[in-house]
């Protein structure tokens, strides 16, 4: 057998280099009609009238009232609609489509459309929503949801605290820039409706179909097309686009294609929780840090979206990798009436590493400690607790991982020469942090209940029948991978294409790097099973999970095990800041995880650079702001991703440590690559400018800021 | 208003009636159906629309269709079938340079582009001459690292034209 870590080319090879992989925006077909949404134009009012211009045959208007079903996105909590009835809550929330066959008329079509509105005061950022008294936007409250938890005895522990070390940290939005934007196509026929196109989780779009159309579940198929990235911005938010197709398909009786132009995808899709994270650490009279409070609050923006459970991975994450036995930890996802925040790789984990790891550089300085130091005396162990209670139980290799980044990198010798230098514009930071694998608590159980298929055929071939889409994680390959090393046959007999919901059942969305570790595992026990009967000829196998038996969570009072696993990692980036422009350039960046055992070699390290590189981007690059409800960036030349030029190459390197319950050793590792970068990064600026480091990106702007400040 | 446009593409005389205002990439992937030419922006920012025009890297959403009159066009369908793409494609799969594949056929006319201009590039001269090209996926590294080899596996080829 092959060792499953060595690299084998991936099945979406081919026709994705060669221009031939057919993306939803690439299909073509003579009846295809365009759909284009109009869109708030105001961040918070009622509406009053529409008026509409006389359309010619063949364009239509879909409104919701052409919604058969119930006018609710169904996700955590129903507050949204698809299309607005008599109020809007953002600017670019959809309020009607346009539909017809020639793109330039709709645009003429939609400059005709005359919406009158009457505006109300809007809630527009986290401290207006924390002062306000009345007139919420959610149910009567400043917050979707608020949340606190508790270990050890916090109380008793401030009673006692010798010195207390205080901060407040602030990140911003991020934007996914997946490099397709949204795009749909969708067709009925035959009582049937077909979705197809760019997206993460096609049975959240089924029901979120089933929602919209009111129809039965056998009425509706979605397939995934070959999608042009996601990073999480392809998980909910595709929900909607793809109602607003179906709905345009159903009104005009023709196949339609919906496709976001740039500015219209970055506007008002999903974005990266904007953040304020208070950390107050307590320390005894031995200088050990013995507590901390820590309070987190995030825009949430106009509806609640996965905002109640990126909070719960934020608050989740907040602890940091430290084992601290006394703590209080508070979350409130605010309503405002900005752009709906949502799911980003990371989900949560990228601010809360970043104040968590911040923080402890500031502890550090104040104990006169070298901050890599610092951190190793509090490295959770295998046995420890986590912050909600949970025991950690397989080995937690920690003190590798950061021996090994420390000698690729020369970390702490750089680190001491340039604190020696006295910053000299010069910095190394190093960050430590986890990504939890998997959904949260027992989410995978109570919530997703994944299943998968196996079929095997009479001429030995195999086919993989689950709900996971390729986004360009490699996915396609990976899960084939691990099939065909259970089985001891040639990769190449294991089939497995885009998920299309006819075919597959659902193996749960795509989402909170549980791709290899939650489905392939499911595979892998549905493949010994197939296996056994090898010989039968043509047989079909199904496999369900189980909620693991050395694992429990109490969802009511956030008790137990937040996650079914963890992976985890170290970053150290290295800086130059500019003295006259504060220009922030990166030196190196170096990389160490564990993620038990690699299943690709090449796609996990390029799910690791990639990562560092979105990472980076969100920590001194991407800036993305709301001004009274309306983003300032809106294309590729005012929100800069990063570009080949601006990151030189990480090097990174793996710890071996197989998970017990993972397939052949693998652990979760999609999300864990973006986690750490900003934090490292933050560091080292710190560092270079002997300046306190309260927020990102790290602009030029904000360094000058700084530099100014404290002069 | 129509024009009469002619001019070459991928190694063929086309000779087709269009607005003149009408985006190159739009010609391509609307009239042409030709849909390898990737729309990421519309404005120009991120390449991955990127042509060769006259061996010149373009991105095809800011060349009106009146400015290519005798022009010779490459796109990736034509640029496949050439042995200046064999070589980067192997490079490519040996450097796990595709994720997504979104960003991919611009990214190859960029490595083609940047190879003739300097058949033996740095890492620093690749990442100028894709700095172009934004992929969301792969932090550019394995792309990187992917037309170097080209340079070294395909030696003298991006001297030799690409026989379209
Ligand atoms: S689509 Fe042409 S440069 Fe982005
Ligand atoms: S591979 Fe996805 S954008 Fe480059």
């Amino acid at each position: 057998m092959r060792n499953i870590s060595e690299a084998i080319k991936r099945f979406d090879f081919d026709e994705k280099i060669e221009g031939r992989a057919q993306y939803a925006a690439d299909l073509k077909d003579r009846q295809m009609l365009y759909v284009k949404t109009l869109r708030s134009e105001k961040a918070r009012a009622k509406i009053m009238s529409i008026k509409y211009p006389p359309l010619s045959p063949g364009y239509f208007i879909v409104d919701y009232r052409d919604i058969p079903g119930e006018n609710r996105l169904p996700l955590v909590f129903e507050d949204q609609p698809f299309l607005a009835v008599d109020r809007v809550n953002y600017i670019g929330e959809p309020i009607l489509l346009v539909v017809g066959p020639v793109k330039k008329k709709i645009l003429a079509i939609m400059q005709e459309i005359r919406v009158d509105y009457q505006e109300l005061t809007p809630i527009l950022n986290i401290a207006e929503a924390r002062q306000r008294q009345e007139d919420f936007i959610f149910e009567g409250k400043s917050c979707f949801v608020e949340y606190e938890y508790e270990k050890g005895d916090i109380t008793e522990v401030k009673k006692k605290a010798w010195r207390v070390v205080e901060d407040e940290f602030r990140t911003g939005y991020q934007e996914q820039a997946y490099l397709e934007t949204q795009a749909i196509v969708a067709a009925v026929e035959d009582q049937r409706i077909t979705v197809c196109g760019s997206i993460q989780c096609p049975y959240y779009i089924k029901e979120a179909l089933r929602q919209a159309l009111g129809w039965p579940e056998e009425r509706i198929r979605v397939k995934q097309l070959p999608t042009g990235g996601g990073f999480g911005g392809k998980e909910e938010f595709p929900s909607l686009v793809a109602v607003h197709a179906a709905l345009a398909a159903l009104k005009a009786h023709k196949p339609v294609q919906l496709v976001y132009d740039r500015q219209e995808d970055i506007s008002c899709s999903t974005k990266r929780h904007p953040a304020v994270i208070r950390l107050k650490s307590y320390l005894d009279d031995r200088q050990r840090i013995t507590g901390r409070e820590i309070e987190v609050m995030t825009d949430a923006g106009a509806y609640a979206g996965l905002s109640s459970v990126v909070l719960q991975r934020m608050i989740f994450s907040v602890g940091g990798v430290y084992n601290i036995e006394n703590l209080k930890i508070r979350g409130q996802a605010y309503a405002t009436n900005n752009v709906v925040s949502g799911a980003f790789r990371g989900f949560g984990g990228p601010q809360a590493f970043f104040a968590m790891e911040m923080h402890m550089e500031n502890i550090a300085r104040a104990l006169h400690m070298e901050a890599l130091a610092l951190k190793r005396g509090y490295f959770l162990r295998k046995g420890d607790t986590s912050t909600t209670g949970g025991k950690l139980q397989s080995d937690i290799k920690l003190a590798e991982i950061v021996e090994k980044i420390d000698k690729i990198s020369g970390y702490s010798r750089k680190r001491r020469d340039y604190d020696a230098a006295d910053g000299g514009f010069r910095g190394i930071g190093c960050s430590v942090f986890f990504h939890g694998c998997g959904f949260t608590g027992s989410g995978e159980q109570e919530i997703i209940k994944p299943k998968v298929r196996l079929r095997k055929y009479r001429d030995n071939t195999v086919q993989i029948c689950v709900s996971s889409s390729e986004i360009g994680q490699g996915c396609l390959t990976t899960l084939r991978k691990i099939v065909a090393q259970v089985l001891e046959i040639p990769v190449e007999q294991v089939q497995y294409d885009y998920p299309d919901s006819d075919i597959c059942p659902d193996s749960g969305p795509t989402v909170a790097s549980r791709t290899v570790m939650i489905v392939g595992k499911l595979l892998y026990d549905c493949a010994r099973k197939v296996k056994a009967r090898w010989q039968e000829g043509e047989f079909t196998v199904d496999q369900a999970y189980v909620y693991p038996g050395h694992l429990q969570w109490d969802n009511e009072h956030f008790r137990g095990n937040a996650y079914p696993e963890y992976s985890w990692g170290a970053n150290v980036v290295e800086v130059a800041v500019d003295p006259l422009t504060y220009e922030v350039k990166v030196l190196g960046t170096w990389a160490v995880y564990d993620i038990g055992t690699p299943i690709d070699e090449k796609i996990v390290k390029g799910q690791i650079d990639g990562g560092m590189a979105q990472g980076l981007g969100y920590g001194c690059l991407e800036v993305l702001e709301s001004h009274g409800g309306r983003l300032r960036q809106n294309n590729f030349t005012n929100y800069a991703i990063p570009t080949a030029v601006d990151f030189p190459a990480t090097e990174s390197g793996l710890i071996d440590n197989p998970y017990e319950y993972g397939p052949f050793g693998a652990r979760g590792l999609g999300e864990l690559s973006l986690v750490g970068a900003a934090p490292a990064l933050a560091a080292a600026v710190q560092q270079a400018i002997g300046r306190r480091v309260r927020q990102i990106p790290l602009t030029p702007e904000y360094i000058m800021e700084l530099m100014d400040d404290e002069d | 208003m129509k024009i009469k446009l002619s001019f070459r593409l991928n190694g063929e005389s086309i000779t087709l009636a269009t607005e003149p205002l009408k985006r190159l990439l739009d010609l391509l992937r609307d009239q042409l159906e030709l849909t390898g030419t990737k729309e990421g922006c519309g404005e120009g920012e991120c390449g991955a629309c990127a042509v060769l025009i006259d061996d010149r890297l373009m991105n095809a959403c800011l060349v009106p269709a009146a400015v290519l009159e005798g022009k010779n066009i490459i796109t990736i369908e034509g640029y496949r079938t050439t042995a200046q793409f064999k070589i980067l494609k192997s490079c490519f799969e040996k450097a796990g340079a595709v994720q997504c594949g979104f960003c991919t056929p611009g990214m190859l006319l960029a490595a083609e582009a940047l190879l003739r201009q300097k058949p033996k590039p740095t890492a620093e001269e690749v990442r100028a001459g894709l700095a172009g090209n934004l992929c969301r996926c792969t932090g550019y590294n394995m792309i990187v690292e992917a037309v170097l080899l080209a340079a070294k596996e395909g030696e003298g080829l991006w001297s030799t034209p690409v026989g379209l």
